[in-house]
């Protein structure tokens, strides 16, 4: 028995020393999968769609990569992961990319030794409440029963607000999504309260969405986005530059039915540097020359799979808002490729 | 007589430590003593260097930072100001809270449970078996969440209280069945004597010691009473009625210091989302109390079943010959004589219970694993230092709990003389 914990404590050891060397791009390849973190399950971010085939924004992101890779977006490995074990799984080497609607705070990106690469969804902490209450504004919700899911900035945003607000609240911590989202139909909480975006697609989980309404605050900034280990500058370089191509492609005008072409007969300078054609953008990443364009063929541009998983056509009913291109009055703006 | 392993004469030489038998089994012991403690250093060494190339040296200043999340069961002061090592803290009382109740109610279910599965009453003895196989043969985590769903799901919410035709309502004006929890009465004090401050750490409420100071002593004077009564009885045959005395030192000083006091009770009353007053039970916590209760009781009923079956037949017999009656013989002879081959078992159903108390993230209840384990390593991401911590709390609560009873197991255990 001792010997056993010896043994484990033994194995612990060395695999943290194996992985605080190790180039994670190699590993990648010579595993000939990359292995994405995501979500437990959260409609139109990822979740398993009827063939158990994983979909979603963030799950889009992933298969991306995959495709800078390997030219190839299947090439890729899905774990789900709570919001309490994300950060230890990719710290430990259980993932090489994790893309699970993460905000981007100091304390995760330097105290927790992460990078961030960019921001794929310029989100905010919003409330849910049932109609039926006739709650218009978050500040009358004095000695309300909220929902939080627990181990995310979610529970310091809300004890900040509530505090400078001068208001009270009776908080009750949940693990899961689904377990917060069956506690709030019973009635158990007033108030579910997470990422704006988080909260629309769950309530287009429910019987009758039109019952709920999102008030109207929003008490955070929650810029979100995929994250990888510190310490490992070129697999940042590649995680990152694979979200700006996705982004520039839109800014661009390259959509996946339009790329082929593009790659053949374009007039663009930028757009051939983007798609391979032109300069060798690859070669310095250590990616294959046409790294971008296998990104943008997996799942289309940021607008397209924006539109795909989470826009206006869908049930989660997202307008661009702060996520439109910065042409269109939005945030997105990727650095050129050059 | 001469034997052949007469002791050598002479000074001690380095080579006995390994060919002499006196010596030999202390030297194998040091030297594995040696190279364990080795082992164990160079792996503490080689994780605390590994961690501090990785960025992440052990440190536990986080500890003394504010944790900024808020508990909503909290027994002592807190809000989200409060360091990370209040919070723990915090969740601490609240894990001792459930597995204190816990322990109580296993009991309590457990004994009545053990004895009746071997009552004569065929129906009886089955329903027991019955619940017994149930509960000790499903995971404790899916009784938890059972109950939790229960609660949720069965009980009215608390808006349904409200309006001129609700569709739930109180009992008896002072209890409220909701799916937040319990609202029960709480007792007031409009003469209060205050808190007194522990240290700074935390305030007791100088009423309960008052009052539990009063019930102490009315107790004392009772069993006074009642060794007396022994005595009497002893010479004379015959005993005095004592319930009139004992009743009347126990109770009459406890209602005059609830009247100096100005005891009354504060009724729960719906007031904007929720009941506000009275005491708040929350579901979380009922729902792991009686979860994870009735599962160790199933265990202690076994136990118990085992003990009183240890007990041989002869003994109850004579009891019986002896004219007492059944619930007497198991009162006076049979549980005294169990007891012994109960506690030491009894002992790690009570351990077992504290440490599943741990699944308490699962209803959102606050306990250890979810304060300090839970939103403190994640807010922090200190991972191996609160893994560490809270290992080593709940190692010491078990150590309490296990040294406690060892020493009531000396007390009850066969005295030979």
């Amino acid at each position: 028995m001792t010997k056993k914990v010896f043994w484990g404590v033994l194995a612990a050891a060395s695999a943290v020393a194996g992985f605080a060397s190790a180039d994670t791009l190699d590993d990648v390849k010579a595993r000939g999968k990359l292995i994405c973190g995501t979500s437990t399950g959260l409609a139109g971010f990822s979740a398993p769609d009827a063939n158990g085939r994983y979909e979603g924004f963030d799950v889009a992101y992933c298969r991306a990569l995959a495709g800078a890779i390997f030219g190839d977006p299947e090439a890729v490995d899905f774990k789900p992961l709570t919001t309490t074990n994300r950060f230890s799984a990719l710290s430990a080497g259980e993932v090489d990319v994790l893309a699970r609607n993460t905000t981007w705070t100091l304390t995760r990106d330097v105290d927790l030794k992460n990078t961030f690469i960019g921001v794929n969804y310029y989100d905010g902490q919003g409330f849910m409440v049932p109609k039926e209450l006739g709650v218009t504004s978050a500040r009358e919700l004095d000695g309300a029963t909220v929902c939080i899911q627990t181990g995310t900035t979610t529970e310091l945003n809300l004890a900040d607000f509530f505090r400078a607000n001068n208001i009270s609240y009776e908080p009750v911590p949940i693990e899961t999504n689904a377990e917060a989202q069956q506690q709030y139909l019973a009635g158990a909480c007033d108030v579910y309260t997470t990422d704006a975006s988080g909260l629309a697609a769950t309530r287009a989980s429910f019987e009758a969405p039109g019952d709920h309404v999102i008030l109207p605050e929003i008490i955070s900034k929650e810029p979100l986005g995929p994250l990888v280990r510190q310490g490992d500058d070129h697999w940042a370089d590649i995680a990152s530059w694979t979200l700006n191509a996705l982004i520039a492609a839109e800014e661009l005008g390259v959509t996946s039915a339009n790329i082929d072409e593009l790659s053949e007969s374009t007039e663009n300078p930028e757009i051939a540097r983007l798609l391979g054609t032109e300069g060798n953008l690859g070669e310095m990443l250590g990616l294959s020359q046409d790294w971008a364009a296998n990104a943008i063929k997996a799942e289309g541009n940021y607008g397209e799979i924006f539109e795909k998983y989470i826009g206006e056509g869908t049930p989660i009913g997202l307008a661009r808002g702060l996520n439109a291109q910065w042409t269109e009055g939005g945030l997105l703006y990727a650095p050129p490729f050059r | 007589m001469a034997i052949a392993s007469d002791p050598p004469k002479g000074g001690f030489q380095l080579s006995q430590l390994i060919y002499d038998t006196r010596y030999r089994s202390m030297t194998i012991q040091v030297a594995t003593l040696i190279g364990v403690l080795a082992l164990v250093f160079w792996l503490g060494a080689n994780v605390t260097e590994n961690l501090a190339e990785l960025g992440k040296p052990i440190d536990f200043g986080f500890l003394g930072e504010p944790a900024g999340y808020d508990i909503n069961q909290r027994l002592i002061e807190y809000d989200n100001q409060d360091i990370h090592a209040r919070a723990a803290f915090v969740g601490l009382l609240n894990t001792l809270l459930v597995a204190f109740l816990g322990c109580i109610l296993a009991t309590v279910v457990g004994v009545l449970v053990g004895v009746l599965r071997l009552s004569h009453n065929w129906i009886v003895a089955k329903i027991m078996t019955v619940y017994v196989e149930c509960f000790r043969n499903v995971p404790v985590l899916l009784w938890i969440v059972l109950a939790m769903a229960i609660m949720i799901e069965a009980l009215p919410q608390p808006r349904d209280f409200r309006g001129d035709d609700p569709a739930a309502s109180m009992l008896f004006d002072a209890f409220a069945f909701t799916n937040r929890g319990v609202y029960i009465p709480e007792p007031l004090f409009s003469r209060s004597l205050g808190d007194f401050s522990f240290f700074g750490i935390f305030d007791i409420s100088i009423d309960l010691i008052a009052i539990l100071a009063v019930l102490a002593a009315g107790i004392f004077t009772a069993k006074k009473i009642g060794a007396q009564a022994d005595q009497i009885q002893n010479q004379t045959g015959i005993r005095p009625k004592t319930w009139p005395k004992t009743a009347g030192v126990i109770l009459v000083p406890l209602l005059a210091i609830l009247a100096i006091l100005g005891f009354h009770l504060g009724y729960p009353a719906l007031k904007g989302f929720n009941f506000d007053g009275g005491t708040h039970l929350r579901n979380s916590l009922i729902a792991l109390w009686l979860a994870l209760s009735f599962y160790t009781a199933a265990f202690i009923a076994e136990i118990v079943r085992g003990g009183i079956m240890a007990i041989s037949k002869g003994q109850s017999e004579a009891a019986a010959a002896l004219g007492l009656r059944p619930n007497r013989i198991m009162r006076l002879v049979v549980l005294p004589q169990a007891l012994r081959i109960i506690i030491p078992p009894l002992i790690s159903q009570y351990l077992n219970l504290t440490k599943n108390s741990s699944l308490a993230i699962a209803v959102g209840y606050m306990d250890l694993t979810g304060t300090l384990m839970g939103i403190t390593l994640n807010q922090s991401g200190r991972e191996l230092e609160c893994v560490m911590l809270t290992m080593l709390i709940y190692l010491a609560i078990s150590l309490c709990i296990s040294g406690a009873f060892n020493i009531y197991n000396q007390r009850v255990k066969l005295k030979e003389r």
